[in-house]
């Protein structure tokens, strides 16, 4: 990464007259786009850029400067699994008979592409403990929300219509709650007791309450904390008596990967985020995949399009009537699938348990030796992440002084170091919290180094406050005015005056 | 153990141990209860190394029919400049993460901030967001901002020019969110304009969404439509292909409150079906109502401009259950696909591709049909893709998979919807029409 701010933007570099395409001659004459009725045909021009070719790879080449990528450095972030992305994954993905082909192209011309699809299916259900998965949902919200769907097209199959509500607990991803609102259910918050955990107590207060009401209960295991929720076959027996279906919330699968599997502690329906778990590049934010998969007998509900085994061993794509619908238009982020496929077959069965276990290795590791600058406030054995309250009080912080060292002012400081930030102020049961996970692919030196930093700045904090209240100061651009952003309201360059 | 994606050496492994106080990776798992760990290996593939992974994709990949496109339907076949490969593929963009620290992430929020400069130009529209994850899904997704921007209204219109493949999603979509979702059947091709003004007039109608160019590739004229859904307080939506924008009236144009489609078609590999980009533009007043993130302009400390992920109230990560939309991120990087192509091609290029796709399709169009075997099952204006009516269309069908041609998407039992864009050559058509002679 560059610390010298590239501020320009393409519509700034243009110049009238200028071109970055060629295209053949047209080959056909006596057609015109002007034959079209003028009150069909575009009225304004639209005012694009005007470039030539190396004035665009100039700018955003000098853009990507000024981003980090994993490429660039280590990422703690929780919750998000920021693994390295393999190279190959990317070079098999870019081949012609992936990038090339129409989603509609029959299939017996595409066999090879349906294999792929099947195989991926295959894996990942062994991998959970389930009976069949749809790769169709484009993220890991599409796939919470198209879990939710399969899980009510199943109440509503069995004409069990008044259940609509959703158990989630307070400590949940906040896609859980919007999910389940988008899928026209209502949420119930669990409370959680003092050591990160579902409150089972007030679980079954909650199903008593909600009486033949019960949908659903979402759950991640281990949960936001970091923390392996041991009672977890108890939960799901209370919340099956009542009639509702456990949904595994797979943002932190990677911690579990070959030790214990979803299917086996009673979850029913669940999504993986490939992104995440299986290497796939976040892009920025996207493209991701959130194939769900499901316990048996619940594959009926799956959405439709379906890619299907035949007896003869060939594969087709079906629409099946019990489905709960369609979530996507074709088969989902299918270019997303064929790195997951990569990697997959990169670590094999002997390799893919070792990835939880060192991802769980390297999260303890460094909450061992920052236990004593940040507040710990569950102690004890973490799975792939842990959160830390903010800083501890001798270092300067302090949640009821609002001059106090925040941990906004801890992760701004970070980026100075070359580090990106972890997540913050998430989950919401810590006022300053700071949600670290480190991933398998990180070495002990990145980890030693990010210790020290993370030590540094606790001594800095002591010694000069403002220091990290000003933070960042080595980066392309200082802290941000958020306010003026939301009051500016400028989303777009003719906005900008 | 030693893997090159895992860098502990077992020297690593034994300090790193000793630091955390345990003996061994399995006891880092010790309150895991005993009766839920798998106590042996997974039924899965084994490793395979870098050469063996190659040969095991690249042997179904050879297991895929290389064809030349004549198929639409939602996704098209558009030259890519080199320079779109390329840059997406540095890893400054493609491993970075959502850009929240925005002091690390300018790149990222500078590209999103140009997408939606972009999408708004092309839409006609004030707003863009920073992506959906693909044309129906966006579609989706403007129905229920009718819904939520509509007070105690719950209807909404579909026209059924409609790609089935959307309206399927709509629908899921309508159910689960109980929406009542009305669909107005077509009629001779094109929406039923009296029908969809007939059901605003029986009340209760949040939006109506139409298709342009809609399932059958023709040109609708919306002329009237948006004040007629105005007069109710409906929002009036237009899903448009992106490409066809260069040439067509735009949604801003007919007076729509929300814009929304896929953006594949502004030169993206086909995919097999994605990753595409779905977008979703507004008027300024329905902002707060978006789905999505939404990148916004500021200062930083300094003064200097630079950009932020902005208008988070909106969201799931804040609201919970009360957000605009469930989505977090959607297509991220396929916003720089966009940026790039749009800044190559200008309005110039995007034009030429208009041209082009235009004069082939309607070349093609009236060479099959001269051939006496196939005719128009509708006559409205088309841009570049169009429906025939063909005599035994399964066998046509047939002969041009094994001359190595789609010849386009399969509709009933005797039509077929062709689509012909700028990479299609005079050659390429002839041998298709010569297949129906």
């Amino acid at each position: 990464m560059n610390n010298t701010y590239y501020s320009k933007l393409i519509f700034e570099l243009s110049q009238p007259g200028r071109t970055g395409y060629s295209l053949p001659k047209n080959d056909v004459e006596g057609y015109c786009l002007c034959q079209l009725p003028e009150a069909l045909s575009r009225q304004q021009e639209a005012d694009l850029p005007e470039c030539d070719e190396l004035t665009v790879v100039r700018h955003y080449t000098n853009s990507s400067n000024n981003n980090f990528g994993v490429d660039t450095g280590f990422y703690p972030l929780g919750s998000c699994t920021m693994k390295y992305n393999p190279k190959l994954n990317e070079e098999l993905a870019a081949l012609p008979a992936f990038t090339g082909t129409h989603p509609l192209q029959p299939a017996e011309t595409v066999q090879g592409l349906l294999a792929l699809y099947d195989d991926v299916q295959r894996i990942l259900s062994e991998v959970t403990g389930l009976s069949r998965f749809t790769l169709n949902p484009f993220a890991g919200a599409h796939g919470e929300l198209t879990g939710l769907m399969t899980i009510r097209a199943y109440h509503e199959r069995r004409g069990d219509v008044l259940r609509t509500k959703v158990l989630v607990p307070d400590s949940a991803h906040g896609t859980n709650p919007a999910s389940a609102a988008v899928c026209g259910l209502e949420v119930v918050e669990v409370k959680s007791l003092a050591d990160g955990t579902v409150d089972v107590d007030d679980l079954k207060e909650k199903l008593k309450a909600c009486e033949g009401r019960v949908a659903a209960m979402m759950m991640t295991n281990p949960n936001t904390l970091g923390i392996f929720e041991r009672r977890i076959p108890e939960i799901a027996a209370l919340v099956h008596e009542a009639g509702g279906l456990m949904y595994y919330d797979g943002a932190n699968l990677n911690a579990i990967l070959g030790v214990c599997r979803p299917g086996d502690m009673g979850f029913d329906v669940m999504h993986i985020n490939l992104h995440k778990t299986f290497s796939t590049p976040h892009g920025g934010g996207g493209p991701g995949s959130g194939p769900i998969g499901v316990r048996r007998g619940l594959e009926q509900y799956l959405p439709n399009p379906q890619v299907v085994q035949q007896a003869d061993g060939t594969y087709t794509i079906q629409s099946d009537d019990e489905a709960l619908g369609s979530v996507s238009a074709f088969l989902g982020n299918y270019g997303i699938v064929v790195r997951a496929y990569a990697y997959l077959l990169s670590l094999g069965r002997e390799n893919i348990a070792m990835a939880g276990k060192l991802a769980v290795l390297n999260a303890n590791y460094i909450k061992e030796q920052l236990k004593a600058y940040y507040k710990l406030p569950i102690d004890g054995l973490c799975k792939h992440e842990f959160v830390f309250d903010g800083m501890r009080e001798e270092y300067g912080g302090d949640h009821h002084d609002e001059d106090a060292v925040k941990t906004l002012d801890v992760a701004k400081r970070l980026l100075d170091y070359g580090f990106h930030a972890p997540t913050i102020y998430f989950p919401l049961l810590f006022h300053e919290a700071l949600m670290i996970e480190p991933t398998e692919t990180e070495s002990k030196e990145t980890l030693d180094g990010f210790i020290e930093v993370m030590k540094k700045i606790a001594e800095e904090a002591k010694a000069d406050r403002q220091l990290l209240k000003t933070a960042p100061h080595h980066t392309p651009v200082r802290r941000l005015d958020d306010v003026l952003a939301v009051k500016a309201a400028q989303f777009a360059f003719k906005d900008l005056t | 153990m030693q893997h090159k994606y895992f860098p502990h050496t077992s020297e690593d492994l034994r300090q790193m141990l000793e630091v955390i106080g345990v003996n061994s990776l399995d006891e880092l798992y010790a309150e895991v209860p005993e009766e839920l760990k798998l106590h042996r290996e997974l039924d899965i593939p084994g490793a395979q190394s870098e050469l063996e992974v190659r040969r095991t994709v690249g042997r179904l990949a050879a297991d895929v029919k290389p064809l030349v496109c004549f198929a639409g339907a939602g996704a098209y076949d558009h030259y890519q400049p080199s320079v779109v490969p390329y840059i997406t593929a540095r890893s400054e963009f493609s491993t970075s993460y959502t850009p929240y620290q925005a002091e690390i992430s300018q790149g990222t929020l500078q590209y999103i901030f140009e997408y939606q400069s972009l999408m708004a130009e092309l839409t006609g529209m004030d707003i863009s967001n920073a992506s959906m994850y693909d044309g129906a899904t966006a579609t989706a997704e403007a129905m229920m901002m009718c819904v939520h921007s509509a007070r105690k209204k719950n209807v909404v219109v579909v026209s059924q020019t409609f790609a089935e493949e959307v309206l399927r999603v709509v629908r899921t979509y309508a159910h689960f969110h109980g929406v009542d979702l009305v669909e107005v059947p077509a009629k001779n091709g094109l929406t039923d304009l009296e029908a969809v003004k007939e059901r605003l007039g029986a009340g209760d109608v949040a939006g109506v969404i139409v298709a342009q160019p809609n399932r059958n590739g023709l040109i609708e004229d919306f002329a009237g439509l948006a004040d007629a859904c105005h007069a109710v307080k409906a929002l009036f939506v237009v899903n448009t292909v992106a490409s066809a924008l260069g040439a067509l009236r735009t949604p801003g144009e007919w007076g729509a409150d929300i814009a929304c489609g896929d953006a594949q078609s502004l030169g993206f590999p086909l995919s097999y079906g994605g990753p595409y980009c779905g977008y979703l533009c507004v008027k300024r007043e329905h902002v707060r109502k978006m789905p999505g993130r939404l990148v916004g302009a500021t200062v930083d400390a300094d003064g200097k401009r630079c950009f932020v992920l902005t208008m988070q109230a909106r969201e799931q990560h804040i609201r919970r259950e009360k957000a605009t939309s469930n989505i977090c991120t959607a297509q991220g990087i396929m916003c720089l696909y966009v940026a790039l192509y749009l800044s190559l091609m200008g309005n110039k290029g995007l034009r030429e591709v208009n041209e082009q796709s235009y004069a082939k399709a309607h070349y093609l169009c009236d060479a099959l049909v001269r051939t006496g075997k196939a005719e128009r099952v509708y006559d409205a204006p088309f841009l570049n893709e169009f429906l025939l009516r063909i005599a035994d269309r399964d066998a046509f069908f047939r002969r041009a998979l094994e001359a190595g041609l789609l010849p386009g998407v399969k509709v009933g039992d005797d039509q077929l919807l062709i689509a012909v864009t700028e990479k299609r050559t005079r050659e390429e058509m002839d041998a298709l029409v010569q297949l129906l002679k």
